[in-house]
């Protein structure tokens, strides 16, 4: 193996710069100083080489040694992922608690997987087959949940010599081809390098959040990208969470870059207890987390979305649905900022480097749903799905719209419909969603006919709402037509009912798209038979003092299994009420 | 440390409280070193940068008055620390944990880090354990659990530490035993500092509390320090001898400014309101110190307060906090003004591990749905009075004049207890019979029952 060596020259912040290294190459990792901190070549000019490093620098000194081996920074796939807790270059967090305590020691090195464990393994190739990249050798159980797909690597191909019957572990070979190359359980992969697959598809499949607000107004499609930009307080983490707990997909990776460790403590004693909706397994199961909280080192939250996403194009490639929740991607970018700012180069907007929406975008484009490598015509998809934290809540910032630029659906968090504890906070007029057209197919197909007109009527309702709004401000609620407070008032009722969404109430937390889809059908139900009563000559108050307001605003409490059926009941209770109401 | 001492007289540059020091061989990263000045007294600084063969070294007392030819640098091989023993219950020290009320130095049990360790996330103790503060407007919405980092959001002349002080006071007593303050003042006036010392002492507190006071006439640099001496020693306190650990930083808006004018001295590239780029990363090593640890039976929660300069909430300093910390308590002058104590602006405010602290077994099964039906009627009655200002009571209908009547009955009852301290039962209780005088099906899908 390759292997140069320089000396510390200078340190600044999570940047060494080293003299004296001969032919260093650029992205490669170094181990820096007696303590060998892992650290990246970022910047080569002359005889000086600067370094990212993913530990905390101090007590380096002038002169320390520095040493390289020339390979870029990787992670390690393989079984032993999910459940499985890791920082921002993929160190285990478990193992690291077992080595050094409560607190994250400097320079601790262990693998990132143990590669000793021994896997249950079923072949589904024999000797004599010729294989190519992608093609599955053979299947572990990684949890009960997931069945973990041992692929041939990119890059490699021939025909099997030999292959292992049972059990497997990272100390050989899981096959070995004609030609002697050996294909090991584990793989490495370099996290900025996207791995390859045959094509992407079109997004034509909603990514089935559970939540109201998001899979009917503001749909993403799978392996599309969804951005959730809010300011503090509005909620940003729970939609991430609420995702990672009910949205109905194989795999979950938690990247959380530059936030907060309680919330990470929450996710962890949490998701092994709760289960998955879709398989009534434990979440844990299907999860892996990638955390590096706002006080552990900087480089390393760089690098923490890259070992996400790397982690879950693995997935995506033995064709599974995953989604990656960044929470935050500002974090992220901070980091950017500070490493740039450290290497003294020019900066763009708001001290950003220039080159923030190119690393941005190559994040964002990695998302998508493929048709995979290999054979078993595999479909895998990566949801992406990213809270923004823009400084002060203004969305004019440059994460923020250089986000924009890449996602296909926007959730604005808004401060006030948070202060009234409105959860989701999304400000419905604000957001948008690119994929609506692209879905409707499937929605018409899948839903029902009338899903998208339903969907329109919602819209229209909400937009109408606020323009009343302001002029009730100018002449009163009393004032109005009587057709305006009822559009007033059904829209109140589609804010209590649909768009909020309570994740501490058993039966609301998760929606299907049958009781969304029922419960705007009901709500329009009562808005069309109060129409036509008003017509008759009825009086607004009365129809707004039916008991069945209330029924409507609890639909929600009625758990998935009750529809259609409460929903067709309530309609009929409708027609039947509002038909019989006398005329004034 | 070295039998050597290496002793450098080659300050090239000063600059306000920056000094270059070149010809430095070794010196490490964060080392800390004693700076002699001929005729003067010892100072202290601290290696910032290494580049080449020069050290930027920050002085905590200053740069003003030394001598470039003939001041020298001794690094002293030795990182930040400080020395840790519970004998320091009852003291007061300055920013830099050096002893300021006439009693001798302490002998500390161990010397501990400054920067600290980051907290290993998958060691942390989930935090679901209930804090009594005796406050409605906190108990009952934006409960505080242990663990917990919630600062207040004061203004110029709102009363943060008065409220800050009635927490621990209050706090105090439904901790008992295992109870320790931690007070770090960061750039505070001599009246501020004479004020918590007598609240301290007149509460009882004192003989459970450990205080570092920087005041404004000290120096700036040194309130660097302060918050990780007080939360060094909160560890200490917490993880090695298991007490409950409740830590005041005041002021944070101070600290911020000191880091600036680090950060403009080293000529980096300002940030908003030219704080520097990395401020969120410095905030959240101070903050992120709160937590609990499996396994182990103390907690650090912290408070810090903060000023948020001319009220706006948008400014860097309270916008990068809020950002990491779990929630807010924030101030209002305009509630201050109609005589609420204390004046705090229930909307803004936020406790995200309130969940976690709250509900049956631990407050009050319902709790969420009463605080919850609490919020949605104050917002309306808030909207409702705004919209009296333009069309007068006379556009109203008969339901809006019950929010407002709503509105202001919250807040003169149920935020404005002035100094009362309140059980939990008693600040729920009140919220259900505020909540009586709305109606019912308005706060559909919340319920009114406790």
């Amino acid at each position: 193996m390759k292997e140069i060596r320089g000396r510390i020259y200078g340190v600044a912040g999570p940047t060494v710069v080293v003299k004296g290294m001969e032919g260093p190459t650029m992205n490669t990792v170094c181990l820096v100083g007696k303590d060998g901190l892992l650290g990246e070549i970022i910047r080569i000019k002359d005889e000086l080489v600067t370094l990212q490093v993913y530990e905390d620098t101090g007590g380096l000194s002038l002169n320390e040694e520095v040493v390289s081996h020339a390979l870029p920074l990787s992670v390690k796939l393989g079984p032993g992922l999910l459940t499985n807790i890791f920082d921002g270059i993929q160190r285990p967090l478990r193992k690291i608690r077992e080595l050094t305590g409560g607190f994250i020691s400097k320079g601790v090195k262990t693998p990132a997987l143990d590669l000793e464990r021994v896997w249950g393994f079923e072949p589904l190739k024999k000797a004599g087959e010729s294989v190519s990249p992608g093609d599955v050798l053979g299947v572990v159980q990684e949890t009960a949940r997931i069945a973990l797909k041992i692929m041939v690597p990119p890059g490699v191909s021939g025909v099997i010599k030999e292959i292992k019957g049972d059990g497997v572990s990272g100390s050989e070979p899981v096959c070995v081809l004609e030609d002697g190359t050996g294909i090991d359980l584990y793989q490495d992969w370099p996290v900025r390098m996207p791995r390859p697959f045959q094509y992407k598809l079109p997004p034509e499949v909603p990514f089935k959040t559970g939540q109201r607000v998001f899979d009917t107004l503001l749909p993403v499609a799978e392996g599309g990208t969804a951005i959730v930009p809010g300011g503090f307080g509005t909620g940003k983490t729970v939609v991430e969470q609420t995702i990672a707990k009910y949205a109905t997909c194989d795999i979950v990776i938690y990247v959380g870059c530059g936030e907060r460790g309680n919330e990470m403590s929450e996710i962890l004693t949490d998701f092994p207890e709760l289960k998955d909706p879709s398989t009534n397994l434990p979440l844990s199961l299907r999860t892996v987390i990638v955390v590096n909280t706002s006080n552990m080192p900087v480089a390393a939250r760089e690098a923490s979305i890259f070992t996400g996403i790397t982690i879950a194009e693995y997935y995506r490639d033995m064709g599974y649905s995953v989604a990656l929740l960044a929470d935050s991607i500002s974090r992220w970018a901070e980091a950017l900022r500070e490493i740039s700012s450290r290497l003294e180069e020019m900066p763009g907007e708001e001290g950003f480097p220039p080159y923030l929406a190119t690393n941005l975008g190559g994040f964002y484009e990695r998302s998508g749903r493929v048709k995979c490598l290999g054979d078993g015509e595999r479909t895998g998809s990566i949801t992406v799905i990213s809270a923004v934290s823009p400084p002060g809540g203004d969305f004019s910032e440059p994460v923020t719209q250089a986000s924009l630029r890449f996602a296909g659906s926007l959730w604005a968090l808004d401060p006030d419909l948070a202060y009234r504890r409105h959860f989701p906070a999304v400000n419905w007029l604000a957001s948008f969603s690119l994929y609506h057209s692209e879905l409707s197919g499937w929605f018409r197909d899948e839903i029902a006919p009338d899903m998208m007109d339903l969907r329109g009527r919602l819209y229209s309702l909400l937009q109408r709402q606020t323009e009343l709004k302001d002029i009730i401000q100018i002449i009163g609620v009393e004032a109005l037509q009587e057709s305006d407070r009822l559009t007033l008032e059904v829209a109140n009722m589609a804010r209590e009912s649909f768009l909020k969404q309570s994740v501490f109430n058993e039966s609301d937390a998760f929606n299907t798209y049958e009781k969304q889809y029922w419960m705007l059908k009901t709500i329009f139900s009562f808005m069309d038979a109060a129409a036509s009563a008003l017509k008759r000559g009825v009086f607004i108050e009365t129809l707004l003092e039916s008991p069945l307001r209330t029924r409507i605003i609890k639909m929600q409490n009625t758990p998935n299994e009750g529809y259609p059926k409460a929903a067709e009941e309530l309609i009929a209770a409708i027609e039947n009420e509002f038909s019989m109401i006398e005329e004034k | 440390m070295d039998l050597i001492t290496r002793e450098y007289r080659t300050v090239t540059t000063l600059s306000g409280p920056l000094l270059f020091a070149g010809k430095i061989s070794g010196g490490s990263l964060g080392e800390m070193c004693v700076i002699n000045v001929p005729g003067g007294k010892k100072r202290t600084g601290q290696i910032l940068q290494l580049m080449g063969d020069y050290a930027i070294v920050q002085v905590l007392q200053g740069t003003s008055g030394i001598d470039s030819d003939a001041a020298s640098v001794v690094p002293t091989g030795e990182t930040a620390k400080i020395g840790v023993s519970t004998d320091a219950f009852g003291r007061v020290f300055n920013g830099f944990g050096e002893p300021i009320d006439s009693l001798p130095h302490i002998i500390p049990a161990r010397y501990m880090e400054l920067t600290g360790l980051p907290m290993n996330p998958a060691s942390r103790q989930k935090p679901d354990f209930f804090i009594q503060t005796g406050i409605s407007a906190i108990d009952g919405l934006n409960t505080l659990v242990r663990g917990q980092k919630l600062p207040i959001f004061s203004g110029a002349g709102l009363p943060a530490n008065e409220l800050a002080l009635q927490i621990v006071r209050q706090a105090k007593v439904a901790e008992a035993e295992s109870f320790a303050v931690i007070l770090g003042a960061m750039g505070i006036t001599s009246r501020e500092a004479f004020f918590f010392r007598r609240a301290l002492k007149e509460t009882g507190a004192m003989e459970r509390t450990i205080a570092f006071i920087n005041e404004v006439s000290d120096p700036a640099i040194e309130r660097l320090f302060t918050p990780r001496i007080a939360l060094t020693t909160a560890e200490y306190l917490a993880f090695d001898k298991g007490y409950h650990v409740m830590v005041v930083l005041t002021d944070m808006t101070a600290y911020c400014d000191s880091l600036r004018e680090i950060g403009s001295a080293r000529e980096e590239i300002p940030g908003r309101r030219s704080y520097p780029g990395y401020m969120y990363t410095d905030l959240a090593s101070i903050y992120e110190r709160a937590g609990r640890l499996k396994g182990g039976t103390g907690s650090i929660t912290l408070m810090p307060i903060l000023t948020m300069p001319d009220d706006d909430i948008t400014h860097p300093i309270p916008d990068l906090s809020g950002y990491i910390t779990e929630g807010q308590i924030v101030l209002s002058r305009s509630l201050n003004r109609k005589g609420i104590y204390p004046p705090i602006d229930v909307l803004p405010c936020l406790s995200r591990l309130m969940n976690l602290g709250i509900g049956k077994g631990k407050t009050r099964d319902g709790h969420r749905k009463l605080a919850d039906a609490l919020y949605s009627a104050y917002a309306r009655g808030i909207d409702v009075r705004r919209l009296v200002t333009i069309v007068g009571e006379e556009g109203l209908t008969e339901l809006d004049r019950k929010y407002l009547a709503f509105s202001d009955e919250f807040e003169r009852r149920f935020i404005g207890q002035g100094l009362e301290e309140r059980s939990i039962d008693a600040t729920l209780d009140l919220g259900v019979e505020l909540l009586n005088t709305v109606p019912e099906r308005e706060l559909i899908p919340t319920t009114r029952k406790g």
